[in-house]
């Protein structure tokens, strides 16, 4: 196994591990997390790709490359852009969590 | 087997073990100091893949900034004391279940790639010779894919706008409440002290050398931004207040000679976004060297996150 294999695995575990914490933790920072998580799998497959297409004396396809430089900004202004949106809404609501059950949330352990 | 290798497979676990870590442990600071780490060793493995131009951003903007932004919410959430809620367990191993399959589908993808794999490169580095640019990522981004580059930095206008408005009615055009991230100690103030020379000329540095070698705007935006906000967040400097238009001014300076030089594009080179030849690599420049000032502070007000405070005249 080479290494672009190597880390497009890790990549796709990466995507596995984050979609579980966005679905598992009702959180809304964690869930921002995790999504950032799930992201960066996707940017590692890209890497894979650019990986085993080099040619041309080079390292790598540098158009995934440009693509996944792009990509990592964007992924940085959607991030604070959610961030502020949470930050609003626990100023409008004073709750933490978009745990369905609120009164639980107080609680700790949730039923479901 | 060989050290390279082994070394590769060490970081994919470390990476593995560091990234489900942020997902499973219990308080959100903790979880955010864990992601600032994931981001770092990711931009190893950026570098292991031959995308130093990939690992400084990473770096920079993924693990830096991303987790900077993180600290300041979690400081600012009033949730620590309160336990975090779980679901259930039948859910949790559902949704443990169905990411499985969604992993193994993409290994599956990863393990059996096309017999003739597509490339570019061979096309990028046919073409990038009349641009003048030896940086071949640096040419897909300002030359090959100019329109890409120029919306990306429309969206990062757009989520600051979308951050400012979400600011309070009282606080509109006020100032950034940069100050829940450290009240500030002698040890912060000689750091904010002694860091910003040395960053500013690395920032302005890295935009230099982006045309030739890894580096660029983004990253030396980023370097440029953090140094900023050390010296706002050491109160060596106050944040400006959002309605100040010489921020607004800097905000939009870079989009919008990207825009100008693209329209006259149409004029002097028969297409929108094209140079006119020979005179490619200083336009380039020009343009870099402006949106490494925008990007600076367009990341830099994206951390400081919505105005808090009114203006004070």
């Amino acid at each position: 196994m080479n290494a672009a294999t190597l880390f497009g695995l890790c990549g796709a575990a990466l995507v596995g591990i984050g979609l579980y914490g966005l679905i598992t933790n009702p959180e809304p920072l964690r869930k921002i997390l995790a999504f950032n998580l799930l992201g960066s799998g996707v940017f590692l497959l890209f890497g894979m790709i650019a990986r085993r297409a080099a040619a041309a004396g080079l390292g790598g396809d540098p158009v995934p490359q440009a693509m996944v430089i792009t990509a990592i900004v964007v992924a940085f202004a959607a991030t604070a852009m959610a961030i502020a949106l949470v930050q609003r809404l626990a100023d409008e609501t004073g709750r933490a969590s978009i745990s369905s059950d609120s009164s639980d949330a107080v609680d700790g352990e949730g039923k479901s | 087997m060989s050290i390279a290798s082994v070394f590769d497979i060490a970081l994919v676990a470390l990476i593995l073990a560091i990234g489900a870590s942020t997902i499973l442990v219990r308080t959100a600071f903790a979880a955010v100091v864990m992601f600032a780490v994931y981001g770092l060793l990711l931009s190893i493995a950026w570098v292991r893949l031959h995308a130093v131009d990939v690992a400084l951003t990473e770096a920079a903007i993924g693990g830096g900034m991303t987790g900077l932004l993180l600290l300041g919410a979690v400081a600012r959430s009033r949730s620590d004391d309160v336990d975090r809620v779980r679901v259930g367990y039948p859910v949790r191993l559902a949704a443990g279940g169905l990411c499985a399959l969604v992993v193994a589908g993409l290994a599956i993808v990863v393990l059996h790639p096309p017999a003739a794999v597509p490339t570019l490169a061979p096309v990028v580095m046919e073409n990038l010779p009349p641009s003048g640019l030896g940086n071949p990522v640096a040419g897909v981004l300002f030359v090959f894919r100019a329109l890409d580059t120029l919306l990306e930095k429309v969206v990062v206008l757009l989520a600051l706008l979308g951050v400012w408005s979400l600011a309070p009615d009282r606080a509109w055009g006020g100032t950034p409440g940069l100050q829940v991230y450290a009240k500030p100690d002698p040890p912060l103030i000689f750091l904010a002290q002694l860091l910003p020379p040395v960053g500013i000329v690395f920032g302005i540095y890295m935009c230099w050398v982006g045309a030739k070698d890894p580096g660029g705007a983004f990253q030396g935006g980023t370097v440029l931004a953090a140094m900023w906000l050390l010296v706002i967040v050491a109160g060596l400097q106050k944040a400006p207040a959002i309605s100040r238009l010489w921020l607004r001014g800097l905000l939009i300076a870079g989009p919008m000679l990207f825009l100008a030089i693209g329209l006259a594009g149409w004029v002097f080179a028969d297409a929108f976004l094209a140079y006119p030849e020979g005179y490619a690599k200083p336009l380039i420049v020009a343009v870099e060297a402006t949106l490494t000032l925008s990007i600076a502070v367009a990341l830099a007000m994206l951390a400081a996150g919505p105005p808090e405070r009114a203006q004070q005249q």
